[in-house]
């Protein structure tokens, strides 16, 4: 899975889904939420990739994850061009490799573990999509949206079931953050999509 | 090893992928209107928190899904401190299984 969808999240969460027995449909929707704020990485990083061939940018967003767009682009605002080896090596050598190897031997030794709570792994999951959304927080919308999308998902999921709260608060939410004025400086921080 | 979830890795990719490629190979995404983009763009904090605070916060027993308090929290609270302090979320995981460890040696549930 880490080698075909390599989802990050998205594969966190389709493990606890088919671990609750959710079917694959609602699977493939929660996946494709969470992987939508691609669609803004991607956008942001296009400018850097032109003239680049359509092999090299079609594999490049294969590998698109939070972490490698962050360092990636990073790197190509530092030396003000496209730099190949700046976006293959956070991509690939840092993110890729160490994720399918990890995953992997999860496989392999899962089943030794025979209680997982006691060596805490349980909480693994929703501390890496806290940590991971904290990454994503750059502003008072981001905070407020995360904020009103936790509230809306909790609240919809003691009243419908838990994976309609998650989508109820992972489109709603954003809409609640939109509410807030935008920051006077916050302008200058957006990507730069020329 | 079992490969009956091959199929829903591909199925993953089927969704993914577009959101993906759609910048990087149809550019005209920076056309969308304004508002549209700033929605996008708050969808990864709102589904990741929602998504972190179901999992600690909500519980299915029978069916019923119920709200529950626990050590889960203290640790993604732990994890949310340290990365936002740290920037580092390895450093985070690292101190959220701690806690969960030795909460658990001491007893809590």
């Amino acid at each position: 899975m880490s080698l075909i969808a390599f989802g990050g999240a998205a594969q966190f969460a389709a493990i606890g889904f088919v671990a609750n027995g959710l079917a694959w449909s609602a699977i493939a929707l929660l996946t494709l939420l969470l992987n939508l704020r691609h669609a803004l990485y991607s956008a942001a990083l296009a400018p850097w990739f032109r003239g680049r061939s359509l092999l090299e940018r079609a594999v490049a967003a294969h590998l698109l994850t939070d972490e490698s767009f962050a360092l990636a682009i990073a790197h190509f605002r530092r030396v003000g061009r496209f730099d190949a080896i700046g976006y293959w090596y956070p991509a690939i050598a840092t993110t890729l490799v160490p994720w399918s190897i990890a995953t992997f031997a999860g496989v392999m030794l899962g089943d030794a573990i025979v209680e997982p709570r006691r060596f805490g792994i349980d909480v693994i999951f929703p501390s890496a999509m806290a940590g991971l959304m904290v990454g994503l927080i750059s502003g008072r919308r981001e905070l407020v949206a995360a904020g009103a999308g936790a509230a809306i998902g909790v609240g919809t999921s003691l009243a419908i079931s838990p994976t309609v709260g998650v989508i109820a608060g992972g489109l709603l939410g954003p809409l609640v953050g939109l509410a807030i004025p935008r920051a006077k400086a916050r302008d200058d921080d957006e990507p730069t999509v020329r | 090893m079992s490969t009956d979830l091959v199929p829903l890795a591909f199925l993953m990719f089927v969704v993914t992928y577009p959101s993906r490629a759609i910048g990087l190979l149809a550019p005209a995404i920076d056309r969308l209107p304004r508002r549209a983009l700033e929605y996008l763009q708050l969808v990864g904090p709102a589904i990741l928190a929602a998504l972190a605070a179901v999992n600690v916060m909500v519980v299915t027993v029978d069916g019923r899904p119920s709200f529950t308090v626990g050590l889960a929290w203290l640790s993604v609270i732990a994890c949310i401190a340290i990365v936002a302090w740290r920037r580092n979320l390895f450093l985070g995981l690292g101190a959220a299984v701690a806690i969960a460890i030795a909460g658990r040696l001491a007893g809590l549930p």
